[in-house]
């Protein structure tokens, strides 16, 4: 078997009195996409954070590429370069054009040539369906383009692995789509997913892996249709029914 | 303090140290800064050429006090401004010591006045170095209107949602970087029309810089007054001529402050 590409051995965190995590194993191997699902609170969203230190852990160790991130001498600006993030709320960089919130990452943290970052942008916006915004400012674009562009901001830097944390929970129904046919793409190419979501429909078709979480545990794991058609664990059952009405 | 007092929502007055910005939409503000101004405008013309003698004499002399008064605010807003930056970044520092040298110095500037810091850093301080009259009057509004920005500043970035911060870090932005392209930039905006606010009343707390020997716009009101013992008049003019200023200021920041939110 290949080397996961992210490791995640007993991670435990609490919040004040709140345990966000409570001994939470995982392993993201390359090329695969990985469904994380749950009650809000059960500590998806945290997991996915520690893989990139926005948040720390208690216990316990992450390592991508082999290299522990949650050890302080570990240079994490160059891990955080390999591992792009898409958030709920999009947090594009609203005082800059479209072009620069794609270039802005690769040409001061990479020192790309601004011309080579540039191409590549375009390449990207095309790539995102969206050649025409270029110049555009954020706040002239929908919720499903900020979140496309987003995507290809991520995508600028070259990352092997991409972190979703509930990219469409923040988007009206009818831009949801546009949102994932781009993260569908990038899973056909082999990109390397970690995605926290609730698109049931989206992780059938995409997702290698399903990963249910409650109460900061991982509870039950297995493939989509294993997880969504054939739950063993009464509380994954009790949640999919509430999601799925 | 009564369990009775328990359900009412908290009592809350919205009262800023700064002026009240005269905008369109708020015809109330708007409506007495133009009496006031019309007012200020109207005596400073009419009573020079209804008495030349001494409102026209008066207003000659003041000149190259309003120079004095304007390099004295425009070199400390500069200065007070580089401070504030560092002083409002050096208040959110994790780091301990920078955390608490910041946070200390605004808590010393805040609690001692300006006319009192003057003194200091001119008379006290004087006898160890002697500073020119110049640089000394824009060190210490500088040093004092440096905290007022810092706590700007902190509240600016504050201001910015924690996100822009993340999405930065999660692209491998250190926190500098962070801060210099993405955070700063965003805040400067934001803090615009409260730096305008500073602007203005470092303009009006300038005059106190007339204690040490620099001859402002204040300084030359009194000294046509001690030689003509005139203070009435001399003290009218001044009050008008600064009160055109702060106002038309004031105007300006609301325009600006207008401008602002239709980018938005």
């Amino acid at each position: 078997m290949t080397e996961p590409l992210v490791k995640i051995i007993n991670a435990r965190k609490a919040f004040k009195t709140v345990h966000a995590l409570r001994g939470v194993n995982l392993n993201v191997y390359p090329q695969e996409v990985v469904f994380i699902i749950g009650p809000s609170g059960s500590g998806k969203s945290t997991l996915l954070r520690t893989i990139n230190q926005l948040e720390h852990l208690d216990q316990g160790a992450v390592y991508f590429n082999g290299v522990d991130v949650t050890n302080p001498k570990t240079d994490i600006r160059h891990v955080r370069e390999q591992i792009g993030m898409v958030f709920q709320a999009f947090h594009l960089y609203p005082h800059l054009k479209v072009i620069d919130n794609i270039t802005l990452a690769p040409r001061v943290v990479k020192k790309v040539p601004p011309e080579v970052a540039r191409v590549k942008a375009i390449k990207l916006l095309e790539k995102i369906h969206l050649p025409d915004k270029i110049e555009a400012w954020p706040e002239q674009l929908s919720g499903g383009q900020k979140q496309r562009v987003a995507i290809a901001r991520a995508l600028a830097m070259e990352p092997t692995l991409l972190l979703f944390d509930e990219p469409t929970s923040a988007l009206d129904p009818e831009m949801v789509k546009e949102v994932l046919d781009v993260m569908l793409e990038l899973a056909k190419e082999g990109m390397t997913m970690v995605v926290v979501s609730h698109e049931m429909g989206f992780a059938k078709a995409a997702a290698h892996r399903v990963v249910f979480m409650d109460q900061g545990e991982i509870v039950e794991e297995g493939t989509p249709e294993q997880i969504f058609n054939r739950p063993q664990n009464q509380r994954t059952e009790k949640f999919l029914l509430h999601v799925l009405h | 303090m009564g369990p009775e007092v328990k359900d009412e929502p908290p009592v809350t007055i919205q009262v800023t140290d700064g002026v009240l910005l005269p905008k369109k939409d708020k015809p109330t503000i708007f409506t007495s800064w133009a009496i006031a101004f019309t007012l200020a405008i109207a005596l400073l013309v009419i009573l020079p050429l209804v008495k030349p003698d001494p409102y026209l004499n008066i207003l000659a002399t003041f000149p190259s006090g309003i120079l004095v008064t304007f390099q004295v605010t425009f070199s400390a807003i500069v200065l007070a401004t580089l401070i504030g930056v560092f002083v409002g970044i050096g208040q959110l520092s994790k780091i301990t010591l920078v955390n608490r040298v910041a946070t200390v110095y605004v808590e010393i500037i805040r609690g001692i006045p300006l006319l009192v810091q003057i003194f200091f850093l001119y008379f006290a301080l004087g006898r160890f170095f002697r500073l020119q009259d110049f640089p000394a009057a824009v060190l210490s509004m500088s040093i004092c209107y440096g905290a007022y920005m810092g706590e700007v500043f902190r509240a600016g970035i504050q201001a910015i949602p924690k996100g822009q911060m993340e999405a930065a870090l999660s692209q491998g932005f250190s926190r500098s970087q962070a801060l210099r392209l993405i955070i700063l930039p965003q805040t400067i905006k934001i803090i615009l029309p409260a730096i305008g606010n500073e602007f203005i009343a470092l303009l009006k707390d300038s005059s106190l810089v007339s204690v040490v020997a620099l001859t402002d716009l204040f300084r030359q009101a009194r000294n046509y007054a001690s030689v003509t013992f005139n203070y009435f008049d001399a003290y009218l003019m001044v009050s008008l001529v600064y009160l055109v200023f702060t106002l038309f200021l004031s105007r300006l920041v609301a325009i600006m402050e207008e401008k602002l939110k239709t980018h938005d």
